[in-house]
């Protein structure tokens, strides 16, 4: 096994008496889609905001390409290649797809402190910008104000803003949430296509897309790993049946 | 769009201040130059403030502060006749600098109300300092001896010189902005106002970014100051009062946020309205509360945002 890219050690957090995340513990291989199942209120969003930066876990360690992260804010996260989007659309509404994209590219351009030349003009964000539309299948739609974008386009460009910072990692939380089936399966295909080359790391409720997509599974209930393997692993496990699908045993 | 409704009501704007000077001359009516200048360095004031309030999201409640020690730094100098402006100006605008870079370091490591709240204190506290400096006048305030002295290159005793100074520097300040807000620099601080946890999760420290444009709107306000300081011939704490900050923000959004022309154009109708309105009664402001109430509920984007109901273009032109 190649060592992996993120380890995940003992994590812990609590919010007031509610345990949302407990003893957890995480290994991601390079290369690989791993998915991250569990039900409801199974700290799913709770891990991906501490292994991002913007919650600080109470104890445990986040090993990243051997580094320990665990105290790093966020934005130095993103620039040792964490990327992350979120489960409700977070964009900047007043600008446009392009602009929305251009911000995470320049982000992961020198420092920003430089007053005079217009972003309109400089090719240097808006040719990786346009790739990364592109790339989620908003090339054609550059100039639209992110406001006015459909839902399932609001999450095309969320990855696409994750994607322009070239991140090692990527994590994504409920990319699908709320999308068609048209949609869903449109994701779905952007993620193969990144697949082999790009470590993600991926929350997800549609069975379906998960199956079609990791190369592993962790299951998660209660904040800690209840269970964690392939995708044949996973269906044959008898704990994962009786904690975590009950009515839902049925997609299995 | 180089003929956008902002740009012509830009221009008609400044066209009609360019003829305020003959148009004094003409009439003459001298108090129409006074109340151009006064104009044009609230114009200032506003436009600084609207670059952290409007495109930056931080609402400063002491932003009138800075005006007023530009002010200060020139009646202090020109009292111990130190009167050259290559001196006065350039260092009224690093104290402002100095100053700003310590308020807003403070004040921005809090958010929304507390931010508002905490540039206020600061604000104040300011402002009693001036009251209790007895030796520039405290609460009356220090007149100024002479204005700067810029060798031959301009005298600014002379009233319409003065004017125009006034003009070229609000037209200056007006171009730096837009250089500003269209740049690398200018989009992260759009960005912080949008959605500061994208802007984490995509890799910006937005602190450093937000403290920077703090220090710039400090310094163009203090700008303000410093001409305000040449035009009255007067100085007194009343200029950094937090009803001037208070002023400053209702000017940027009777104009409307967000757009560069918008706080100009409050800056104008504000002082026309005090003008016009006080000359009818002494409780103008009873007139005024009520009209602010109106164009705050029916007109969002002020009167920029009245007048130019056009929606973003698909070229993502706001």
């Amino acid at each position: 096994m190649p060592k992996p890219l993120l380890e995940v050690r003992n994590l812990c957090k609590n919010f007031g008496g509610v345990t949302a995340t407990d003893n957890l513990d995480l290994s991601l291989q390079p290369g690989f889609i791993h998915a991250v199942i569990g039900p409801n209120g199974a700290g799913k969003t709770t891990m991906i905001a501490q292994l991002s930066g913007a919650l600080k876990p109470d104890s445990g360690k986040i090993l990243f390409d051997g580094q320990d992260i665990t105290s790093l804010s966020s934005p130095a996260r993103s620039h040792l290649g964490i990327a992350r989007t979120f489960q409700i659309t977070s964009i900047f509404h007043e600008f446009t797809a392009l602009e929305n994209v251009a911000l995470a590219v320049q982000a992961h351009d020198s420092h920003s402190f430089r007053f005079w030349r217009p972003v309109k003009k400089d090719e240097k964000l808006r040719t990786p910008a346009q790739a990364a539309l592109d790339l989620v299948g908003l090339g054609g739609r550059p100039n639209v104000l992110a406001s006015t974008l459909s839902h399932g386009e609001h999450r095309q460009l969320e990855i696409a803003m994750a994607l322009a910072t070239k991140p090692k990692l990527l994590l994504l939380d409920e990319p699908m949430a709320g999308m068609g089936a048209e949609e869903t399966l449109r994701i779905v295909e952007i993620l193969k296509s990144l697949k082999g080359e790009q470590t993600i790391l991926l929350i997800e409720h549609d069975m379906d897309a998960v199956f079609a997509l990791a190369d592993e599974i962790t299951v998660l209930v209660y904040g800690s790993v209840i269970a964690s393997g392939t995708e044949d692993e996973i269906r044959g496990n008898q704990a994962v049946k009786l904690a975590y699908l009950g009515d839902e045993g049925a997609a299995f | 769009m180089w003929l956008s409704r902002e740009n012509i009501i830009g221009l008609a704007i400044f066209a009609l201040l360019a003829v305020v000077p003959a148009i004094a001359a003409v009439t003459e009516i001298p108090f129409y130059l006074d109340l151009g200048r006064r104009m044009m360095i609230l114009a200032i004031g506003a436009l600084s403030l609207n670059l952290i309030m409007g495109y930056g999201g931080m609402i400063s409640f002491g932003h009138a502060v800075y005006i007023g020690i530009g002010a200060y730094v020139v009646g202090i100098c020109a009292e111990h006749e130190l009167v050259s402006g290559f001196i006065q100006w350039p260092l009224a605008l690093l104290v402002c600098a100095v100053v700003a870079f310590i308020f807003g370091a403070i004040s921005l490591r809090t958010r929304g109300v507390y931010f508002i709240m905490i540039t206020l204190a600061l604000a104040q506290m300011t402002y009693f300092l001036g009251v209790s400096l007895d030796r520039y006048g405290g609460d009356d305030g220090l007149p100024l001896a002479e204005p700067s002295a810029f060798a031959d290159l301009i005298d600014l005793s002379e009233k319409t010189s003065l004017y125009y100074l006034i003009f070229v520097l609000l037209l200056f300040c007006l171009w730096i902005s837009r250089r500003l807000i269209h740049s690398r620099f200018g989009m992260v601080i759009q960005g912080a106002r949008s959605n500061e946890e994208r802007m984490g999760a995509i890799g910006f420290p937005t602190f450093r970014y937000k403290l920077t444009a703090f220090v710039i709107a400090g310094v163009m306000a203090g700008l303000a100051g410093v001409l305000l300081a040449n035009h009255t011939d007067f100085v007194n704490p009343d200029m950094m009062h937090w009803t001037r900050s208070g002023d400053l923000i209702i000017m940027v959004l009777l104009g409307g946020m967000g757009n560069l022309i918008g706080p100009i154009l409050g800056a104008l109708v504000f002082i026309l309205l005090e003008e016009f309105l006080s000359g009818i009664t002494e409780y103008w402001q009873l007139i005024f509360g009520p009209f602010l109430i109106l164009v705050v509920l029916f007109a969002r984007g002020g009167f920029l945002g009245f007048l130019d109901k056009k929606k973003p273009t698909e070229d993502g032109d706001a």
